[in-house]
């Protein structure tokens, strides 16, 4: 009750604040008057008893300010007031507010669009029902590399044996389908996933429509079942609700659509399109191999279940498999667990905090230049502060006005900024597509009290800093300033030389970040693969096991296509040309040494060429020669390796001759030894069995590769002819990834590019910005000066020496900041070390880059106030007064 | 012109309600009036006193309103609310208390 009536009295105050202001008045009026009459009864003069009525009573204007401070609003109606003023005499000077807001506004907007995609992507929890209970389960043979993929066999042990859990779900990654149906449009190869029927009860979603898999659909006997993305729905299928119950073609095989997924779902990748019942896919025999590492597993604890004890479960589970199995060195040894969010977010953690990191920095540097424009204007206006101080302007009133013009500016810059974060946001979606959780990025309640707190933070930061170097104590001296005998406000000075250090710091170390990015892009860009990548032109395709299940078919299927295609200049087919990944590997044994020790095994990437392919791709023969062409089927017995797996299993042996023993320990004499390339750019060449692309082995000729074709003129051309003798081949195989060689080494550099782009952009407009303030602070010394100068100048000084003199005014607290940012930038490139490719992070040249280039534009933002102050008149700069 | 010293705040705002408790005044008239009966000891600082009763005004334990005074000329009288004697009865109690017990102190060695 008692604060209702609180509150109205309060909203009385508001509403009628002028009202009040006429009626207190009019009460010390009259006071005033009583106070008069009475002294006069007491027979003062009417002179008199005016006097010391108003000697006893003080001064009114105060007494009233203090009345009016009892008024609850009085505070922020004052704080108004300021806010006002501020905002009128930054209209006063509209050039320099704008210059200020929109400084401060790339600062916020860009610190603001980070942080809105640390928190969407990093810290906001999965959209899974209670997500901290998901966990993504690993396996591993050495506690150094603790996140291997699962094997089918091992996951079902720990989903038979496992206390914690409630429920543990198997998945494979990177699937890839080829989808047709019956309507009339063109086949196409979409990525998808093979999910164990609990996938999303585990994950706990709901489909949008239809329903999710049941326990029935996930066997080897069932009929094919399939989940779509809600992207495929409406993309290929017009969001046609009737979709549930029809049947679609997945690899020319029949499968039912039981649902559709709401269209936030993307999981396990950002791209997964459709969705597949795990064990009906799978062989049986694959999903009980303790050996291969296909695939990936998820887990949900029991509420109140400890990750650690969880963990530590699976590894003992893993540890009683991997002794069971002592004949067979691919069994793990133990098992290791982590947040899923750790695991889906976990590539892209680092880039993002590097990046928000840098936009903070930025922003820091715009506010401390927003700060530095308003002490270079308060310069102007000291004496009008000083008028005001000693007219009886309390110093809190002033400070606060300070603070108010800056908050002003800020507000401007936050909402200016806001927009813009609104704009970048949009713009990193739609380039960033593949990122995982790029689509959870959106602007929240959360975003905008960040953007509040940020204006605050820059007006208080900015404010405070221009006010600390106004003296406000010091009246007298900033009226006696007019007197020019006297080189003023050297603390001010020096509060905004030390500013400029900072400034300069913080340009230095995102200079060198952005320049190690840049050099690391650059070494990715012209990394060696170790094949040709001028005009050569790759597609996959896969042939479905429904329509191409015996090797023979696949045989004829590929002979046909490569006798077609070798009609242009030169073409082959392999699993995978150099650059576009890992693919699978494989352990063998070698026939002539003697056996390995238990746990060892030699490890190579398996690839499966057509001998025309070391031609087609410029990969040179170093060692003996191709495969015989009638390699075919069971008959073939011939390999190829790489020379990287000659130096690491026959060294200081000629391999050729010997034989490799594969799984069933069949051989294969290596016939050749070819040079090394690269499965990534960006990783080094490892060991590489070439086996001929119609052998029998792992299962059969291999159903899915890429086709690598070759040219002399631009190769994209070709693109279209081939892809129609693919179609006259077989009208319902999808081709997909029509690529070119540079095209995929781009794509593997893709990530360090957008990383370095957008830190040299900081960068720049850091450096600008430094070079703004170096420039103003110089000139605003060198008006400061001019006395000074002229009389140096009259006593005989050189113009040389005066430029020298204010050169190494400006370019001292230049130096110093170099100083503190190379130091700073040795201890910030270790965040960023994980980022890097083929550049130490102390690379001489980029550090020795930053120095000059910092040196250059510092002593450039000198030299033009610097020149100036040496071509004054020294008779007229002391005429100045 | 520093706040003034010689009364205490509270003091001050315990003085001001006892004397409006009795009937409405306008703020010379308190001034006075706290002079009178304290036989002069107690000079209140005009100036102070309008911020004090604005004070109390906004806590509600007094209210005002703008009357004809002796003179003719209008005035803001003020005078106490239940709220208002409440917190009287309450700081009086405080300060006898506080009075008794300094007494006690003072007297008592």
């Amino acid at each position: 009750m008692a604060w209702a009536r609180r509150m109205w009295m309060r909203v009385q105050t508001l509403l009628h604040g002028r009202e009040n202001a006429r009626r207190l008045n009019d009460e010390i009026a009259f006071h005033l008057e009583q106070q008069i009459a009475e002294n006069v009864a007491r027979g003062m003069s009417q002179e008199r008893a005016r006097r010391a009525a108003f000697l006893t009573f003080g001064n009114p204007e105060l007494v009233k300010e203090e009345t009016q401070a009892t008024w609850g609003w009085l505070r922020v109606e004052q704080t108004w007031r300021d806010f006002r003023n501020g905002t009128r005499s930054l209209w006063r000077t509209p050039r320099f507010a704008a210059v200020a807001v929109f400084v401060m506004a790339l600062g916020i907007g860009a610190t603001t669009a980070m942080f809105t995609v640390v928190r969407s992507v990093l810290l906001e929890p999965l959209p899974f029902k209670e997500p901290a209970r998901l966990l993504r389960l690993y396996e591993y043979f050495d506690e150094r590399f603790k996140f291997n993929a699962s094997a089918a066999g091992v996951f079902a042990e720990w989903k038979k044996q496992n206390t914690h859990f409630s429920d543990l779900a198997i998945f494979s990654y990177q699937t890839s389908y080829n989808l047709s149906e019956g309507s009339g449009q063109l086949p196409e190869r979409v990525r998808g996933s093979e999910c164990s029927w609990n996938l999303f009860e585990t994950l706990g979603v709901q489909p949008a429509l239809g329903r999710v898999f049941t326990a029935d659909d996930d066997r080897p006997s069932a009929s094919g079942t399939v989940l779509l993305s809600w992207g495929l729905w409406k993309r290929r299928f017009g969001s046609a609700r009737s979709i549930v119950g029809q049947t679609m073609r997945l690899d020319a095989k029949p499968y039912t659509v039981v649902g559709v997924m709401p269209a936030w779902f993307a999981y396990p990748e950002q791209n997964a399109q459709l969705w597949t019942p795990i064990y009906h896919q799978e062989h049986a025999e694959g999903m009980q191999a303790l050996d291969s590492h296909d695939f990936a597993s998820i887990g949900r604890l029991k509420p109140g279940a400890i990750e650690a004890e969880a963990g530590a479960e699976l590894s003992v589970i893993t540890k009683r498999l991997h002794d069971q199995h002592k004949d067979d060195p691919f069994v793990s040894k133990g098992a290791a667990t982590r947040p899923l969010l750790e695991d889906v977010v976990g590539n892209v953690k680092t880039p993002l905090y590097v990046l928000f990191a840098a936009t903070s920095c930025f922003l820091f540097i715009a506010s401390l230049n927003v700060a530095s424009l308003l002490v270079a204007r308060e310069a102007t206006r000291r004496k009008e502060l000083a008028i005001r101080a000693a007219l009886g302007g309390g110093k809190w009133r002033l400070l606060r006005e300070h603070l108010m013009e800056s908050l002003a500016l800020s507000i401007a810059g936050g909402i200016a900024g806001l927009l813009m974060a609104y704009v970048a946001l949009q713009w990193f979606v739609t380039t960033r597509q593949e990122m995982n959780r790029v689509d959870a990025i959106h602007i929240d309640g959360w975003v905008m009290a960040f953007v509040g707190g940020l204006v605050f933070l820059c007006a208080g930061f900015a404010g405070a800093a221009s006010a600390l170097s106004m003296n406000g104590d010091q009246i007298l001296p900033a009226l006696q300033e007019a007197s020019r005998w006297h080189s003023a406000g050297q603390e001010r000075v020096r509060m905004r030389k030390w500013l400029l250090s900072v400034e300069v710091a913080l340009t230095a170390v995102l200079l060198i970040g952005a320049g190690l990015l840049l050099k690391s892009y650059r070494e990715l860009r012209t990394v060696d693969l170790g094949c040709v990548t001028e005009n050569v032109l790759k597609m996959s395709l896969s042939l479905p096991e429904a329509a191409y299940k015996e090797s023979a078919r696949r045989v004829n299927f590929y002979e046909a296509l490569l006798e077609r295609v070798r009609a242009l200049p030169a073409a082959a087919f392999t699993r995978m040309v150099p650059g576009e990944g890992y693919g699978g590997d494989s352990g063998f044994a070698i026939a002539e040494h003697p056996p390995l020790p238990e746990g060892k095994y030699n490890l190579g990437i398996v690839r499966w060429v057509d001998p025309g392919y070391f031609a087609a791709m410029g990969i040179p023969i170093v060692a003996g020669q191709l495969f015989d062409p009638n390699q075919r089927l069971n008959k073939a017995d011939q390999v190829m390796v790489s020379e990287a797996l000659v130096r690491q299993y026959f060294p200081g042996e000629n391999p050729l001759g010997k034989h490799l023993l594969t799984i069933g320990r069949r051989p294969f004499r290596v016939v050749g030894v070819v040079g090394d390339t690269r499965y990534l750019a960006s990783q080094e060449a490892r060991p590489i069995l070439y086996f001929p692309l119609f052998v029998s082995i792992y299962g059969g000729v291999p159903n899915s590769g890429t086709l690598a074709i070759r040219s002399d003129r631009d190769v994209t051309a070709l693109a279209l002819p081939v892809q129609r003798v693919i179609q006259e081949l077989d009208p319902e195989l999808p081709v997909s990834d029509v690529l070119t060689m540079d095209q995929v080494v781009g794509k593997s550099a893709v990530d360090t590019s957008f990383d370095a782009t957008l830190l040299l952009t900081f960068a720049v407009l850091s450096l600008v910005l430094a070079a703004a303030g170096l420039f103003g602070v110089l000139s605003y010394v060198t008006t400061q000066r001019t006395t000074e100068l002229g009389v140096r100048m009259a006593l005989g000084a050189q113009r040389t020496e005066v430029l020298r003199l204010m050169l190494s005014d400006g370019l001292r607290p230049a130096g110093a900041g170099l100083t503190l940012g190379l130091l700073g930038g040795l201890a910030a490139t270790r965040l960023i070390r994980d980022l890097l490719y083929g550049v130490s992070p102390l690379d001489a040249g980029v550090y020795a880059t930053v120095i000059v280039l910092l040196s250059l534009v510092a002593g450039a933002a000198c030299f033009l106030p610097a020149w100036r102050a040496s071509r004054m008149d020294p008779v007229r700069a002391l005429r100045n007064e | 012109m520093g706040k003034p010293n010689d009364l205490v705040q509270g003091t001050l705002d315990l003085l001001i309600l006892k004397t409006v408790s009795l009937e409405p005044k306008h703020g010379w008239a308190i001034a006075k009036r706290i002079e009178q009966i304290s036989g002069e000891v107690l000079q209140v600082q005009q100036g102070s006193l309008y911020p004090a009763l604005h004070r109390l005004e906004q806590r509600g334990w007094i209210k005002a309103k703008w009357k004809e005074s002796e003179t003719g000329r209008k005035a803001k009288f003020y005078w106490l609310t239940a709220t208002g004697r409440a917190q009287l009865e309450k700081e009086a109690e405080n300060w006898n208390r506080l009075s008794a017990a300094i007494n006690l102190v003072v007297e008592g060695t």
